[in-house]
């Protein structure tokens, strides 16, 4: 029985560690796409907000710098993207595949230009990742049976942006509910003419709205390199940019539901890492090339809609511009 | 009127092109000083190596025949409206059809019987590769350009499997198949023709990537099936109320574009390695995406793009032997650069440049 | 009612407005002068001036010269934000609210309070309560608007405006998704409004409201405001004159009809639209060879998707559509090749591709047809031999085929939908809103070339929310509400009977009543 309870609440704690990226992408996209911009491009932006901070908290030995330089580039690329898809009106899925490109490119060759890794950069000393939140009373109640388990390894112990992910998903909720930016972007992804008509800026709106996003990114790109590994890999996002969108259009563009699909691919993650060499019967080569590909075919399930038709923002993709 | 449209199609696809990669190479320059390096030297080194020699133009031109494939891949779909990544997987697979009829019939056979069976297989394996994602957009309405981003990794997964545990050179460690005997092997062009290319792997594929030039040109502007893709892309609805079926279009249009990706293969394995090998496609088909949309879904276009940047390959693979420290990677942001002023920016660009143009018609006029 | 002139203030001057976009003079020194506590109506054709002029005064687009002065005082409107800051509120044609707030998120969306709502929906709802019982604009607050009527949406568009403390409010094209009694409420409530003293502008192409809703007219034609007037001293064959420059036929001379054989039958029609509500509620009717029948309603009551479901555009739950006897799929494909054609609602949207050259678009849908051959080729010669004869039937402007689709008016590219689909001799001929968006000398050839195929023995079912345009070319009239065919008419029958019937009072109600 301990045996068991231990398995779930490592494999629980793994899954909404693994799904913090996802979560954060997530989010990022809800902001964008909820205004009407699509946006492709999370996977390259938080490839290269990794790299950022990765090489950020090398030089200056300091997390929290690799976590500003990774949100700073993460709004860069946003800005381009925005000024691609925003003010000159074009194609926003060809910006987002182009930004992918370019972050896959620049941030190998400037990982082996600044650092002559092959494409990584330096182990990070553990003074320059993020510390672990104990939360208060966390080991004095480890001895108690089940919950003192599930608090002290469940709830307690993670690093700080495990935390801030989680949260950001009831602030979001409330942002788009209860406040008047939220109102307004809500408004400029349904029907930009409306909020024109209105006297409001529909491009503004759309750039705050990538701008949060990219905030969001960063944090997750900060927390793939910094928090979660000692380092950047090339590709070390390996996909999950797309499986946040995934995520994002199986829960119909909201912020709760987006925070339970991430789970269930975070959960499939953390079970192909525990049964990594696991045989299902039909030989350990064939299970493990399945168990990898699992992400990437349940994102293509999720999208072919076996739960319903999604109906995206209305006015998504659609670049405004004033009726003649 | 006729010189007007002659000018448009001049700026279209060799000037706006020519600007595009110049821009990005500009761009690239500047990060390539970033890291402490000389961006000039790299651009000698570029030039050199992609055009200073026989061999060079070689493996311009043999890269840019892959890209061909693709490009055209890429460019099939773009007329209807799909916006496909999955040349590349399409591509692998499609290489993999190949070299299951190259390694059937390379001893039994000479290469010019195994061609068309093989370039029929990597047609058939790359449509078929194409199929489901097409399926699931055009009955699910389930986005295209993920669907076939994770067919990619899939195929990744898929090959790995195939190529170590199935159709593995036996008593070798290495993920790929035996050798192609001659029957598996197609010629080099400097074995045909008195052109002397040294070691480049250029072969009679470029011919068969101008022909899918040709067929592509026919069938888009000249067949009524391509009509009918380019009303699909123009406007989906007004097709469907002109009978034009939604579904069959973009099924058909994704079938094609499989096809040509698949064909890659034959350039790759039949005419350069001989063999089946982990990740032979390289990135072939993200390139492809770069060449469709810099030559504007048009087959002159995508061919002078595609010996653009099989300038840059090649120049690359120089640039990186004599300067370590720039990797292959630059083309891929070069590609990417490429993409966004072609493809999200390209009306900033068109515009100016027409303004340019008329500007110019104008002061002529006057004098 | 008739203020003097002289005592009466202009609470709203334009001078010497002049607005042009590249070579096309969309205003050309348009002055205009509207009083306070007045209903002012501006008249004209599609393209003559008055939508540019509007947005001139919203702050959509900026005037390339000329002044603009409220209450005496030069102001500048540079966006929408000014034009609501000086009292300006439009409800615009095509109405600018987000589908799936409710009513209340629509109406403070830009006006908000502060950065949190929960102060600006207290504040909205004391303030919507005060007006809606001053000028009777009852609405349901926490409805979502995709759910309201379409008449009840219009409110909302005019509650938003007065709860910014519109004084000038401009309305485009109201009426053309009202009922007849619609229409009188909403010209109620505009007369309330001028009662108290507010300005009205109302724009509208229909010279019968000028006639009932305003007090003073100006006409606009080609860019220039050329005449203003109190409405009493005008009539509507004089503001149509002023409209086109010239006499025009208000009515299409026809001979009586003589219909065959029944080509066409619908029986137990039943459509959902995309979202799954029930738009067309067991629909049958019949077209003889050689008549119309018209489809009178005000838009949004099925009609739309009754046409597409007979096109072969949407499928029906259950019903069928037989032609000569004989039972056709669902498919547009199949349903031109039975014989049926389809001029659709919307030319735009789904009949031409404009970004094709106008040969392309002469021969979309038929180019597989058998006159074309069975080879896979597309013979551009013989595209440009059927564009070639319909430029010159049909006196399509400028005669290129070549040109891009776009570049033609509305009446030339309407006049190519209706070539190709009449020229390959069609059995049966659906048509929508044939001449929306069309000026007025296209208007009369339209119709005529529609008499004509009726003449030819053709069975014709249109589908129109222009009563005059039903009733001018129909033989028998058949009026739909909320998705049932609620009665027939002759086109003789009165337009308060047929308003009734459009209203969804049926013949036995009226019999009653």
């Amino acid at each position: 029985m301990q045996e068991f309870l231990t398995t779930v609440i490592l494999l629980l704690s793994s899954t909404l560690r693994l799904s913090v990226p996802l979560v954060l992408c997530g989010l990022a996209g809800l902001f964008s796409e909820r205004s009407g911009v699509w946006d492709i491009g999370l996977e390259g932006k938080m490839l290269f907000a990794a790299f950022a901070a990765a090489a950020a908290a090398y030089q200056f030995d300091s997390a929290w710098v690799g976590l500003v330089f990774a949100i700073l580039v993460a709004v860069l690329l946003s800005l381009i993207h925005g000024f691609a898809s925003v003010t000159h009106q074009g194609n926003q899925i060809i910006s987002g595949v182009a930004i992918n490109f370019i972050s896959s490119g620049l941030t190998v060759l400037l990982a082996v230009g600044w650092f002559a890794l092959g494409g990584r950069t330096p182990q990070l000393q553990p003074e320059a990742r993020f510390p672990t939140v104990i939360l208060p009373f966390a080991e004095e109640m480890r001895p108690v049976p089940v919950l003192g388990a599930i608090y002290a390894d469940l709830i307690s112990g993670y690093n700080i942006l495990v935390y801030v992910a989680f949260a950001a998903v009831p602030v979001t909720w409330w942002v788009f509910h209860h406040t008047r930016f939220g109102l307004r972007l809500r408004a400029v992804g349904e029907n930009p003419a409306a909020v024109d008509t209105a006297g409001i800026s529909v491009d503004w709106l759309r750039y705050r709205a990538l701008l949060c996003g990219a905030i969001l990114c960063g944090i997750a790109g900060a927390y793939l390199s910094i928090a979660q590994s000692a380092g950047f890999v090339r590709e070390m996002s390996a996909g999950k940019g797309y499986m946040a969108l995934a995520a994002l259009i199986f829960a119909k563009w909201r912020p709760v539901p987006v925070l339970f699909a991430c789970l269930l691919f975070g959960f499939l993650e953390a079970l192909s890492i525990r049964f990594q060499a696991f045989d299902f019967g039909l030989g350990p080569a064939l299970s493990t090339q399945i168990v990898q590909s699992l992400p990437y075919v349940l994102t293509v399930v999720l999208l072919a809609g076996f739960m319903g038709r999604a109906i995206p923002p209305k006015a998504g993709g659609i670049p405004y511009t004033k009726e003649r | 009127m006729a010189s007007f449209l002659n000018i448009r199609q001049i700026v279209d696809f060799a000037i706006l092109p020519l600007m595009n990669v110049a821009v990005a190479l500009l761009i690239s320059g500047l990060v390539v000083l970033f890291v402490g390096q000389n961006p000039l030297e790299a651009v000698g080194y570029l030039v050199s190596g992609a055009l200073g020699s026989g061999e060079g133009i070689g493996f311009t031109l043999y890269f840019a025949t892959s890209f061909m494939f693709t490009g055209l891949a890429v460019a099939v779909a773009s007329h209807a409206g799909l916006f496909t990544i999955g040349a590349e997987g399409q591509a692998y697979l499609g290489g993999l059809g190949i070299a299951l009829v190259c390694l059937a019939l390379d001893k039994v056979v000479p290469w010019y019987v195994t061609l068309v069976p093989a370039a029929m297989a990597g047609m058939l394996f790359g449509a078929a590769w194409a199929f489901i994602p097409a399926y699931l957009q055009a009955r699910r309405g389930s986005h295209l350009v993920i669907t076939t981003i994770m067919f990619n990794f899939i195929a990744s997964s898929v090959m790995i499997y195939v190529l170590v545990n199935l159709i593995k050179e036996p008593g070798s460690m290495a993920p790929q198949t035996r050798l192609f005997d001659a029957g598996g092997l197609v010629p080099k062009l400097g074995e045909i023709l008195p052109v002397d290319i040294g070691t480049a792997p250029l072969n009679i594929s470029l011919f068969i990537a101008i022909a899918a030039a040709v067929f592509v040109w026919v069938l888009i502007w000249k067949t009524k099936l391509g009509f009918e893709i380019r009303a699909t892309g123009a406007n989906p609805a007004a097709a469907r109320n002109a009978g034009i079926g939604y579904v069959k279009i973009t099924i058909v249009c994704m079938l094609i574009s499989g096809a040509l990706a698949g064909l890659a293969g034959v350039n790759i394995l039949m005419g350069d390695l001989g063999k089946l090998q982990l990740d032979f496609p390289a990135g072939i088909g993200l390139v492809g995406v770069a060449v469709a949309l810099m030559g504007r879904g048009h087959p002159v276009g995508i061919a002078v793009a595609s010996v653009l940047f099989g300038v840059l390959y090649q120049g690359g693979a120089e640039i990186s032997f004599w300067m370590p420290n720039i990797t292959r990677e630059l083309i891929m942001l070069i590609q990417g650069l490429v993409i966004l002023f072609a493809g999200a920016l390209s009306l900033m660009f068109r515009s100016s440049v027409y303004s340019l143009v008329d500007l110019f018609r104008f002061s002529k006029r006057e004098a | 009612m008739a203020a003097e002139i002289g005592s009466a203030r202009h609470v709203l001057e334009l001078s010497g407005i002049n607005k042009s976009f590249g070579p096309v003079v969309a205003n050309k020194d348009v002055n205009l002068s509207v009083k306070a506590g007045s209903i002012h109506g501006i008249v004209g054709e599609n393209g003559a001036g008055k939508s540019t002029l509007m947005s001139i005064l919203y702050g959509f687009y900026q005037a390339d010269s000329g002044t603009i002065r409220i209450d005496g005082r030069e102001v500048g409107i540079p966006d929408s934000r000014a034009a609501i800051a000086h009292g300006i509120g439009m409800v615009h044609q095509h109405f600018k609210l987000v589908e799936n707030f409710t009513v209340l998120e629509n109406i403070i969306l830009g006006a908000e309070e502060g950065a949190f709502l929960s102060s600006s929906r207290r504040k909205a709802r004391l303030e919507l309560q005060r007006l809606a019982k001053e000028y009777e604009l009852q609405v349901d607050l926490e409805a979502v608007t995709e759910d309201l009527p379409v008449g009840v949406q219009q409110r909302v568009e005019i509650l938003k405006a007065l709860y910014r403390q519109a004084r000038i409010l401009i309305l485009d094209e109201p009426t053309g998704v009202l009922t007849p009694s619609e229409a009188d409420h909403l010209f109620r409530i505009l007369r309330r409004l001028r009662d108290e003293g507010k300005s009205v502008i109302l724009i509208t192409h229909k010279l019968r409201e000028i006639m009932d809703a305003t007090d003073t007219v100006s006409v606009m034609r080609r860019g220039e405001l050329i005449a203003t007037a109190p409405t009493a001293s005008m009539t509507k064959e004089s503001l149509a004159e002023l409209m086109v420059g010239r006499r025009v036929l208000l009515r299409v001379d026809k001979s009586p009809s003589q219909p065959g054989e029944v080509v066409f039958d619908v029986k137990g029609l039943n459509v959902r639209d995309q979202r799954g509500v029930r738009m067309v509620k067991d629909v049958s009717l019949s077209v003889r060879a050689g008549e119309i029948v018209g489809i009178a309603g005000v838009a949004g009551n099925g009609q739309t998707e009754l046409l597409e479901a007979l096109a072969g555009n949407r499928v029906p739950d259950s019903g069928t559509v037989r032609l000569n006897g004989e039972e056709i799929a669902a498919d547009p494909f199949r349903r031109r090749a039975a014989g049926v054609a389809h001029v659709p609602e919307d030319r735009h949207a789904i009949g031409l591709i404009l970004s094709f050259p106008l040969r392309e678009n002469a021969s979309l849908g038929y180019h597989r047809r058998p006159e074309f051959g069975t080879s896979p080729m597309l013979k551009r010669s013989q595209l440009q031999h059927y564009a070639q004869d319909y430029i010159s039937d049909y006196d399509i402007r400028p005669p290129n085929p070549d040109l891009r689709t776009s570049l033609f008016s509305g009446g030339n590219q309407q006049k190519i939908v209706l070539a190709r689909e009449i020229e390959h001799d069609p059995e049966m001929l659906l048509v929508g809103q044939p001449t929306r968006g069309v000026d007025i000398g296209a208007i009369e050839f339209i119709h005529r070339r529609l008499i004509e195929l009726r003449d030819q023995n053709k069975a014709i079912l249109l589908v129109s929310v222009e009563l005059d345009e039903i009733r001018a070319l129909s033989d028998r009239i058949l009026v739909m509400f909320d998705g049932a065919i609620v009665g027939e008419a002759s086109p003789d029958a009165s337009e308060r009977e047929l308003g009734l019937l459009m209203a969804g009072v049926t013949q036995e109600d009226q019999g009653r009543g």
